[in-house]
Parts: C-alpha cells; structure tokens; sequence
C-alpha cells in the first residue's frame, strides 16, 4: 500500500516541474491488470497445444483426463485473451506490446542495515557520501541546504550530470528528491528510513523513478542503468550496509589468481 | 608465490602467482605455515561447485604467520602464529553477533549471485567458487585473510601447526555436527563416512556424552581409525546398513544420524545409480544416498545433522518418511568461530590429538599429486597436510 503511494508521490514530484517539462510518464504499469502480456507466436501456440490438451482430457473421462482438460482449458484462455496470470504473478511480459510503451523506470528496493535510523539518516542526509557506495555516481556536489549536483559515470568514459533539489526532508524518517528542469536524467526518488523490529536496527526502503530522454543520451544512460536497474540499487544498498556496518566494502579485485 | 591453482576437471597445477596485497583496511596477510586439502576440496576437484574459473587457488584450511596488517587489525601484531577459520566473517553484521558467523551477511563480495541461487548469501570462504566469494585460498605461501581482527586465532605456545591445523574447519564441522544432535544421555549416534569430519564427529559426539557412536564406510583403513576413535563400524558394501542399524539399537534406530558425506555419496544400491546419472547429465547437482538412508534409519523423532555439503537440487527425498516421524533437521557451513576457544582448549589440555588423522605429510609443490590420491583413496589416504 506504502510503495503505491511513495511511487504517486515519485511521480507527481516530476509534475509539478511545470508544463514546458512534461514528464513521459510510463503508460503501462507493467505485469498489473488485464493487459496483454503473451506475445503473438506464444498465443498462437497457446490457443493450439490448449484446445488439443482440452479435447483430449476430455476424452479421457477420467480424472487425470479431468486435469488436463482444465490445464488446456487455462492455455486456450491464455492464448485467445493474450493474458498470462502467471507471468502476471512473476512479472513478465512476452509481448512487445508493453515493453516498447515502458519509457520510464520505475525501482524499489529496501534492506536493513544494523545501524540506528538516526545514524543512517545522518549519513545518507551527507550527500557527498553517496558516491562511497553509489557504484554509477562519480560525485555529489552539494550546493545549498537543499540543491546538489550529480555527476553519473556513462559507458566509454562519457558522463552525464544533473541538479537536484531536496522536497521533503523529514530528520532521521525521509528524504524526498527530483531533478531541476534541463537535467540529462529526469528522476525523483525517496528514502524511508524505519526502525527495524528488535534489536536489528534500521529499514531502509529506497523508491525511484527515472526518465531517460529518447535518442543517443537516451540510449547511453538506459546502459548506464543497465539491463535490470533494480539489481544495481540492490547492489548499492548492499554496498551501504557493508561500508555502515563493518568500515569497508568487501572485495577481492586485486588479489593474486593463476 | 607458489599456489595450487584450479585447471578444470581433475586438473590443478602449481602456478606461479603475484604475492598477495592488503585490499581492505582489515586485511592481514599470513605466510602460510601449514594447509590441508579437505574433502570438500574434491567437489571443486570433480567440478561439482558451480562459479569456480580457472586459475582460482583453492584451500580453505591454512594457518600460519601474520606477516602484514591492514591499518584497522589492532588485536594482531605481525609474527602472530594464527590459525584461520575457513568461513570468513565480519563480526558486526545481525548473524555475526548471534554467533552464526557462517551465515555473515557482508563478507561475500559476490552476495548477488549467491542470491539468485540461495535466495539469499551466506558468509564468503577461502578458496570455494565465486559464488561463495572468490576469494584466493590458502593452499598458497602466502594467503590474504579479510576481516582478520575477527577470524585469525592465536596458537598457545607448545602446540605444533598439525596439532592445531584442523581446528580451521573439520574439526569444529566434525563438533557443530554432534552438537547439533542435541546429544542425551544412553544416546546412539549414526554417523555416515569416516573421513576427517566424520572421524571427528565420533570424538565430537563422545564429548558431548552420547553412549554409543556407529560408523558407517567401506574403507578398511577408514573404518579402523574410527575403531580407534571409539567407533562400531558398519562396512556397507557388507551388510545392509538400514537394517544393521535397527538391529544394532535393538529395533529403536539411532538417535541421531549425522551425514558426514555430502553431496558425492557412493553406494550400492539402485538409487545411487539414479543419482549418479542425474549428475552425469546435470540435471541433478547433488547424490543424496547418505541422506535417504539417514532419514530411513533415524529413530522416531530423532535428528539428521548434515555437516556434508550439498550445492544444489536433490530428487526423490523421502520427506514423507521425514514428516512421519518428525525428524528435526540442521544442517550448514560451520560457525567455526563459536567453537574455536574451546576447541583448543581441548587440545591444549590434550583431551584430544587431531594430528591423529594424518596419513600423509607433502610439500606444497605435490598438491596434485596429493590430490589425485586423496580423491582416489590410494596408497590409504586419510588426510594429507601440506607445507609450502
């Protein structure tokens, strides 16, 4: 219920920008609803190898034969309405349909860190530590109490910077951010930092929107995010639990191999 | 340095490879005195753990001199004599400070891919595939240890290296295996395998009060030594074990059945067959016969303590045998820090001599002969300890 609301409120940050910056908003929330989700050839082979199992289970007038007409039943279903339950449940999509209107990249991701929220907070609210564990971003350079400006690595040496400005910061709980107007990468995100239960310190829940611009800066930064940009922010908390936790960021890049 | 480096399938060759360097500010660096090749070195040795690369050094028990520290190690002073858990732990994360250091959440740099295969990562260990780290092993001159103001122990004066050596992993693996039992008193411990953990699951069980220990192998030589150990053995190529054991224990079937084999079990019956083509064709990782037998022949409500590794899937577990009898399971990689002081003391009071279990003493430059050996049980190969 939170994680809609935190992701409105993501959203509607980008739109107060103004008119002259419209945001691109994403227009399928993908993997909700009734949308299609199976793509053509699948459908095709859904709706025959469905009608065959449906037929023959039936035929069968058995139980087992029962079964499978329910199985083939499901397939024809899925074939004939090109909507999957199952790739609902897991996320996917198999249909081009969806993923070509996707434009924006929507993330959200939590992990607990065994430090009091206070110190967290106090360490996240320190902009200029970000790039400590933030693996994509060179620097953050804070300019006012609440404006900053990013610099993000890009594929072949190349950079991309933007301004941002804090609109929400709530001591030791939340800190809200956008992009300023002009910025390479539109994007808007919050942190939540909550007590976590017992003795196992603090919950931190990071939610993301970008809106990389279309053309070749377009192009770069959809790389720079990566295929899976969820598994990237997954990786940068993991990183900020280990440098909170235990002073340094595991590794093993520079150690003897045969 | 010279360091024993993973080739492929039974193949690892002595490569020479640039000294280790402090990475971390909690890095130390020990000039290895003495390591040992596990048998769960010949999983990796038989290409059965997934994420290892060639040119990965292998050894995960290694103790030695401290020669270099990172800036933040203030308990350790160079020239410590030291021996090293092969999990590695941070001490600070929420499993750290329960003392479930094997399940450390910071010390695996590779925690994403364990993930995706585990769901989540345990700790990171020396020389064990990148899914569990990556980091170089300790079958080497020379080893980096992370997090060194936490694993490395000191060695009391008096105690030679192999008296001490197997307190890096198989003989705390051997005890957290008993203790797991929760052992009572007129307790009867099955144990399947008499290799090094499961000869010290026997002595580990005798400590912790269990009245009778079996042990279950093949090998002539194996089985004397868990004779000696204080052990009854079962040869199963002789006898049905399933059976022995309930007529051993007068119908009631062990009270515990410890696993001491893993993933790579041998045996003599169809099941195991099944297995191994599975694993041939890959679409089973792991040869739960030990397992099977274990869950069979445990007594009604007793517990299947699994020290042996698993790595992946297993097929046709008889968990409904499980469920009947509500058997309790523990398993994992070993907290070694937990049992370390203790351990020692042991030693040190001589209640127990690990260096008992040596077959066969090398120099670091004949690993691959050594390994060859020890995965072939040739020429009666227990346990091999190497110095570089």
């Amino acid at each position: 219920m939170s994680d809609t609301l935190f992701r409105q409120e993501a959203a509607e940050a980008l739109q107060r920008k103004g008119a002259e910056h419209q945001p691109r908003r994403a227009s399928a929330e993908s993997g909700t609803g009734g949308d299609t989700n199976v793509g053509g050839i699948e459908r095709l082979i859904s709706v025959a190898s469905g009608s065959a199992l449906l037929l023959y289970g039936l035929s069968r007038r058995s139980a087992g034969g029962l079964a499978l007409a329910s199985v083939g039943g499901g397939l024809l279903l899925r074939g004939a309405t090109g909507h999957c339950q199952l790739y609902s449940k897991l996320k996917i999509s198999t249909s081009d349909a969806s993923s070509k209107e996707t434009r924006g990249i929507h993330v959200e991701k939590s992990i607990t860190i065994g430090k009091s929220p206070e110190e967290v907070y106090q360490f996240w609210r320190n902009l200029s530590n970000l790039p400590r564990f933030m693996e994509h971003i060179k620097t953050v350079d804070v300019i006012s109490a609440t404006t900053s400006h990013w610099v993000a690595k890009a594929p072949a040496g190349r950079e991309v910077a933007w301004d941002a400005e804090i609109i929400v910061d709530e001591p030791n709980e939340r800190i809200s951010w956008r992009s300023l107007p002009d910025s390479d990468i539109e994007n808007a995100g919050t942190v939540r930092f909550l007590k976590a239960p017992g003795d196992r310190g603090c919950e931190v829940h990071v939610t993301l929107q970008y809106y990389p611009p279309a053309g070749v800066l377009g192009a770069t930064i959809a790389k720079l995010f990566g295929e899976e940009p969820s598994i990237q922010i997954t990786d940068d908390l993991r990183r900020l639990k280990r440098l909170l936790e235990t002073g340094e960021i595991p590794t093993t890049e520079g150690q003897p191999h045969g | 340095m010279k360091a024993l480096c993973w080739h492929g399938r039974n193949d690892v060759r002595i490569d020479n490879v640039p000294d280790p360097t402090i990475l971390n500010p909690r890095d130390a660096i020990i000039k290895v005195t003495a390591t040992a090749i596990c048998g769960s070195d010949l999983h990796l040795y038989n290409a059965f753990i997934p994420t290892l690369m060639e040119g990965d050094i292998l050894g995960h028990e290694f103790m030695g001199e401290v020669v270099e520290l990172g800036s933040e190690v203030k308990n350790l002073q160079k020239g410590d004599r030291v021996v090293v858990p092969f999990t590695i732990a941070c001490g600070q994360c929420f499993f750290c400070k329960k003392t479930m250091w094997s399940l450390c959440d910071n010390s695996n740099p590779n925690a994403g891919m364990a993930e995706k295969m585990y769901g989540f990562t345990p700790s990171g260990l020396f020389g064990y595939s990148h899914l569990l780290g990556g980091y170089a092993g300790g079958q080497a001159e020379y080893v980096r240890v992370p997090f060194a103001d936490v694993g490395p122990y000191k060695v009391p004066e008096g105690l030679r290296d192999d008296q001490v050596l197997f307190l890096t992993d198989i003989f705390p693996t051997g005890y957290q295996a008993a203790e797991n039992c929760d052992i009572q008193p007129g307790d009867t411990v099955a144990v399947w395998g008499c290799g090094p953990v499961g000869l010290f699951t026997i002595a580990s069980a005798y400590m912790l009060g269990a009245e009778r220990v079996i042990a279950i192998d093949r090998f002539p030589e194996r089985l004397q030594m868990a004779q000696k150990f204080g052990a009854e053995v079962i040869d199963y190529e002789q006898v049905d074990v399933g059976s022995t054991l309930k007529e051993m224990t007068g119908g009631r079937g062990p009270d515990s059945c410890i696993d001491a084999v893993g993933m790579e079990a041998h045996g003599m019956t169809l099941d195991n067959l099944y297995d191994k083509g599975m694993q041939m064709a890959r679409i089973g990782t792991d040869r739960p016969h030990v397992l099977r037998q274990a869950i069979m022949s445990c007594r009604k409500g007793g517990t299947v303590s699994l020290p042996g590794v698993y790595g992946g899937l297993l097929n046709m577990l008889p968990i409904g045998a499980a469920h009947a009898k509500s058997l309790t399971f523990k398993m994992g990689q070993t907290h070694v820090h937990r049992y370390l002081p203790k351990l020692m003391e042991s030693i040190e009071k001589g209640k127990i001599d690990p260096s008992a279990i040596i077959t066969h003493r090398v120099p670091l430059t004949e690993a691959p002969e050594a390994y060859a050996m020890f995965k072939n049980k040739t020429d009666g190969c227990v346990k091999v300890v190497m110095t570089p």
